[in-house]
């Protein structure tokens, strides 16, 4: 209940449209009241009064418009509900995505990113049953039957007393077996996501589990989970069944009990043929809303599972990092220097350390190249500037404002990030570049790529710049996708840049000239280089030498030289070859 | 071509029998509703004559009878039928991923993987619809059809022609209509939801880049917009499947009346005794029942063969490479020998490989450089026998690559490349992948000539310690090390590294270098890079330029003619050395 709140609560409009839903609901089971009533008294007249034709003709046109009603009700009836299903689902989808975007990756690329799609797609998806067939059916479960039952208690008190002792015992059955149901639905709908995890994982590493020579076993693996699906997924169903069955039993005994009773009394005269023929045909009405709600109950305990899953995700605590903190200071521009201060940095609570005090600062216009060992912390640092991270201690200043203080989204249009594995969107090569900045023109995204290097091999693509670029970097090689993502750079034109081993997968030749491009770039702004290849930072302004976590050693290529420490061993070995 | 409805259905033939006794099920659970409620009308229309009770108990054991048999078949049928369908579920999984299998990587490009998860996860589901509600309510309808109008025709028999007439438009004329009036928006729907998908992968996958590019507000636009028409072609599907409903519900009601057109004279006439009426109009409204799921099957066929139709374009794409007719058995020697070797990716695509030769004798190194882009990894993918090539030849052990059983073949290989795919799941299971017996003692050994065992004994878990998705927790350097690991628990005759030592630092790239060309010494050997060092001991290089081998010889005669090798290599000496000059970036 709580969960259906939380659900409908988003899209107020969804609660009129519900409204509406249960309303139509309602006056339909009213129409169905009088259709008995006519048809029982056209029955009794032709059976026992001898009526023929012409005197019940007026009846049997009041049946004919009483059907039109119901057919019209019906077809609004669906409308209301799809639409109420709709604003919650679109309330809901807006909602799971920007939290998404709110978490950052650290939370994205932690989860798996099928069982992820497959929440937002199919998971928001199952709620469309559950708010369209569920919620109004537990509205209409305890409003149809209370209506036909007043009409009833008039007419017949033993059968209304019969129908009222046997109604809330389904309420109560679906109460108990539910709630044994819902843990088992929603185990259920985590088994169905870590399936769709697991199909997408073993479709993008099928190259990879055919070198190892491991594919064909995987269909096994397969199997197994499907096997494990069926089973989960039936020892759930057994038990809604269950409900459904006993709802059934419920309904179906109650019809018999109430035709025999009525029969004994009709055979000794205590009841009228008409009376008796009108609870007759409303009896399996009365039970049709209730057995409608157990058959319903199903789908809608996996719209709640899914619900649970869809919460999980929207409650999840907004990292530590801020990462769209709006923050008080919305400063556009950039003047003095960027500081690091004694910054700190522990993943896994603390086990993992990155940062371990780290002090340094990136005046305006000047260049500083990080290097060091792998695993040194050097990524760390872009995570930290990009708000992907938040340091356990320690400041970073800009201008002497502490960073988290300054609007994320402002911050953020200062720099231009081009990270170790750029991701390639679903869409063309030119809307990938034009991603930096969607107001630019064809003519600056074409000049951005020949200065990043990519336009020829743009160009030489089956649709050139209108290309679809693969799924991640599925088309591209690791290099042209690097290039893609300079490109970007060159694009978004910021005073900042954070260049992540920007030239890793190029080779020595095009590395050159991708070099010789970002001087262009870089001269004039601002920028932070973590690189591997020490060519890559050689004429920096400023080389600092992270290993542990710590600087181990700083300064210009000629000052590290001279130090004959790391850094002059790591030129030795590049010497060596 | 065989059609979708047929390829479905046979995939349901091993199944036959379970889907018969759904179908009986059904039919009985249709049977004692309607059987219910005509007894229970029976019961009351006579007592309403005041017979002796006598007359009375059949029809009363009936109506009991008949309440409870309901209830049971009930659940029989739904457990009988949800199960079969989970079992053809299962099989369709297997079956499908069985089919993708020998298409992977080189027809599996073009597709999304969001896509094709999309695709698989819920097509595949869509297709237990078909199972459930395509298959059998049918047959269960034409069974009661027929047998409701015989027992009506026993009272009159153009009573039952009337109610057959009725019958046939629920279970025929109205899901055909809806069905037609549902198609434009079913697949307007359909085309949205796929892009929904990517979008969303996009919005997961790209999380850090679109944050960084401050990309946010207008991914969550297009997402907006997406469910916005996606909304908008449901409501219109809303109004179609609303008349479906509301007209199944209005022709139940039209062969009411007509029942009472028909039979109200009958029995005024004499013909038809008056009790029986009851009995009539009941069995009419009853009967219904077995129709009424008729129109949502037809909707679920319609879904099922557009899903069925996805699947079967994917798995009917001929593979890039076949298994060879008769193929020989594995060559004891695993020299490589290429000739004149030509290769395009496809037809729209420029030339990868232009004739080129090599050889590679076993406890040999061949190197082949060239600028990212000049066709290496082609060599790779042609001796994996992941593309087959247009022209030359391949032998191995002086056997036609081609006639080699593609399984075979491959477990010669350790590969180590720039993109390995890591699994979810901990590094001891991604480590397993390449030897599934290894103990802990062999992932240990390769671990540490990985040089990754320093780093993985810092880890909480060790070597339990669960990787993010295609492991991105790992820094570059340590996927690459995780990799090789790999490579050294498969511990194949033949490996190929390409481009090993991406992502890794100068002082590492030499270590694993060596530890990799010491490994490498033992077997046949095939490197693929753009990083020039420690060739120097390296068997034979060959450098590639736009798919042609333009010199070949080993590190010191290279360096000798002074040529493209040379310049690269002084290039990269500079880059990496000491002869960084600040002041004239430009020169050569």
């Amino acid at each position: 209940m709580k969960l259906d709140r939380r659900i409908l609560s988003g899209a107020g409009t969804a609660y009129k449209s519900m409204a509406v839903t249960i309303a139509i609901g309602a006056a339909d089971g009213i129409a169905v009241v009088f259709q008995a009533w006519t048809i029982s008294r056209v029955v009794s007249a032709a059976f026992l009064e001898g009526a023929g034709l012409a005197q019940i003709q007026s009846k049997l046109i009041l049946l004919l418009l009483l059907s039109l009603l119901r057919l019209a009700l019906s077809t609004l009836r669906e409308v209301a509900a799809q639409r109420a299903a709709n604003h919650v689902k679109s309330d809901i989808r807006n909602r799971l995505v920007s939290r998404l975007l709110a978490l950052g990756p650290a939370y994205t690329s932690a989860e798996r990113s099928g069982e992820l799609t497959n929440t937002i797609q199919e998971g928001v998806e199952a709620l469309d049953a559950h708010i369209r067939q569920y919620l109004p059916q537990l509205a209409l479960a305890a409003i149809v039957p209370l209506a036909i039952f007043l009409f009833i208690l008039p007419v017949d008190l033993l059968s209304a007393f019969v129908l009222l002792l046997t109604a809330p015992l389904i309420p109560i059955f679906m109460v108990l077996i539910g709630d044994a149901a819902e843990a088992q639905t929603r185990r259920q709908w985590s088994v169905l996501s870590a399936m769709s995890a697991n199909l997408l994982d073993a479709i993008q590493g099928l190259p990879t589990l055919k070198v190892l020579g491991r594919s064909r076993a995987m269909i096994a693996e397969i199997v197994n989970i499907s096997e494990r699906f069926r089973h989960s997924t039936m020892r759930v169903l057994r038990v809604a069944f269950l409900s459904a069955f006993v709802l059934e039993m419920i309904a179906t005994i109650s019809t018999a009990v109430v035709a025999v009773e009525i029969g004994l009394r009709l055979l000794y005269g205590r009841i009228i043929f008409e009376q008796a023929f009108f609870v007759l045909l409303l009896a399996p009405e009365f039970y049709l809303p209730l057995r409608l709600l157990g058959i319903r109950f199903h789908s809608g305990m996996s719209g709640v599972a899914a619900a649970q899953r869809i919460f999980d995700i929207l409650d999840q605590p907004t990292p530590a990092a801020e990462i769209d903190q709006p923050g008080d200071h919305k400063r556009l521009e950039f003047h003095e220097a960027i500081e690091f201060r004694d910054v700190r940095l522990a993943y896994d609570d603390g086990k993992r350390i990155a940062l371990d005090g780290v002090t340094f600062t990136i005046p305006r216009g000047k260049i500083v190249g990080v290097v060091g060992p792998t695993g040194g912390g050097k990524s760390t640092l872009a995570q930290i500037l990009l708000r992907f991270a938040k340091p356990g201690s320690g400041e970073i200043l800009i201008d002497g404002i502490p960073l988290k203080d300054i609007d994320a989204d402002a911050w953020r249009r200062l720099l231009s990030w081009v990270p170790q594995r750029p991701y390639i969107f679903n869409t063309s090569a030119a809307k990938n570049i034009r991603f930096a900045r969607p107001q630019a023109r064809f003519a600056e995204i074409e000049a951005a790529a020949e200065r990043a290097g990519a336009h020829s091999f743009l160009r030489s693509l089956p649709q050139g710049y209108d290309t679809i670029l693969g799924e991640g970097s599925s088309r591209l090689s690791g290099g042209e996708a690097q290039r893609i993502a300079i490109a970007r750079a060159f694009l978004k034109e910021s005073p900042i840049i954070i260049l992540d081993e920007a030239t890793a997968h190029l080779d020595v030749e095009t590395e050159t000239e991708v070099l010789n491009c970002l001087r262009d770039l870089l001269s004039g702004r601002t920028a932070l280089i973590i690189a591997h290849r020490l060519r890559t930072v050689a004429n920096a302004d400023e080389i600092l030498v992270l290993a542990r976590g710590q600087i181990i050693e700083r300064g210009t290529h000629e000052e590290l030289l001279q130090l004959d420490g790391l850094y002059a061993e790591m030129i030795a070995a590049g010497e060596a070859s | 071509m065989r059609s979708t409805t047929r390829r479905l259905i046979e995939l349901a033939i091993p199944f036959t029998g379970r889907i018969a006794l759904s179908m009986l099920l059904g039919a009985l659970t249709v049977s004692a509703g309607i059987g219910l409620l005509s007894t229970s009308a029976y019961l009351i229309a006579r007592a309403a004559l005041h017979p002796s009770i006598a007359e009375l108990q059949v029809a009363i054991v009936g109506v009991r009878f008949f309440g409870i048999a309901r209830g049971v078949f009930r659940y029989l049928e739904r457990l009988q039928t949800h199960n079969t369908a989970f079992r053809l579920l299962a099989r369709l999984r297997m079956w499908f991923y069985e089919q993708l299998e020998p298409l992977a990587p080189a027809r599996l490009l073009s597709q999304r993987s969001g896509d094709l998860l999309s695709r698989i996860v819920a097509d595949i589901e869509t297709l237990q619809h078909f199972f459930l509600r395509v298959i059998t309510p049918p047959g269960v309808a034409v069974a009661m059809v027929f047998a409701v109008t015989i027992f009506i025709s026993r009272f009159d028999f153009w009573l039952s022609m009337q109610l057959l007439f009725f019958l046939v438009i629920v279970g025929l004329a109205i899901p055909l209509l809806t069905n037609r009036l549902a198609r434009p928006s079913g697949e307007r729907e359909v085309e949205l939801r796929s892009d929904l998908n990517a979008a969303l992968v996009d919005g997961v996958q790209g999380n850090a880049d679109i944050l960084a590019f401050g990309q946010g507000p207008s991914h969550l636009n297009l997402v907006s917009n997406l469910t916005i028409g996606i909304a908008s072609t449901r409501e219109r599907s809303a109004w179609v499947a609303g008349l479906s409903i509301g007209l199944v519900g209005f022709t139940t009601n039209l062969a009411v009346i007509a029942t009472l057109l028909r039979a109200i004279p009958l029995v005024q006439f004499g013909i038809l005794e008056g009790y029986l009426l009851a009995v009539v109009v009941i069995a009419t409204i009853a009967s219904f029942e077995a129709v009424a799921p008729l129109p949502d099957a037809f909707q679920h066929l319609e879904n099922s063969l557009t899903a069925a139709g996805r699947l079967f374009e994917i798995v009917d794409a001929s593979p890039a490479v076949v298994e060879p007719e008769s193929p020989k058995p594995l060559p004891e020697s695993t020299h490589i020998h290429a000739s004149k070797l030509t290769f395009r990716y496809a037809n729209t695509l420029p030339t990868a490989l232009c004739e080129i030769d090599f050889d590679i004798a076993p406890g040999r190194i061949l190197a082949v450089i060239g600028p990212s882009g000049s066709g290496k990894s082609s060599i790779a993918h042609l001796l994996l026998r992941f593309w087959d090539y247009s022209n030359g030849q391949i032998l191995l052990g002086g056997i036609d690559l081609r006639s080699l059983r593609l399984e075979e073949l491959r477990s010669l290989y350790s590969v180590i490349s720039q993109d390995t795919y890591l699994f979810h799941g901990s590094i001891r299971d991604n480590l397993l992948c390449a030897r599934p017996d290894a103990g802990d003692v062999e992932i240990f050994a390769a671990l540490e000539q990985a040089q990754l065992l320093g780093f993985v004994h810092t880890l909480p878990q060790v070597l339990d310690t669960p990787i993010g998705e295609r492991g991105l927790m790992l820094s570059g350097g340590e996927r690459q090390r995780l990799s090789i690991t790999r490579a050294l628990l498969r511990d194949a005759p033949i490996w190929i590294a390409d481009e090993p030592t991406a992502n890794l630092d100068p002082l590492t790239e030499h270590e694993i270098m060596r530890s990799l060309k010491g490994l490498m010494r033992q077997r046949t050997s095939l490197l693929l890079t753009h990083r020039l060092i420690e060739l120097e001991d390296v068997d034979e290089i060959l450098v590639l330029h736009e798919g042609r081998i333009v010199e070949r010889g080993d590190h010191n005669s290279l360096l000798k003619a002074r040529g493209l090798y040379c310049r690269m290599w002084s290039h990269q000496r500079q880059a990496d050395g000491m002869e960084i000059t600040r002041t004239n970036p430009r020169e050569h």
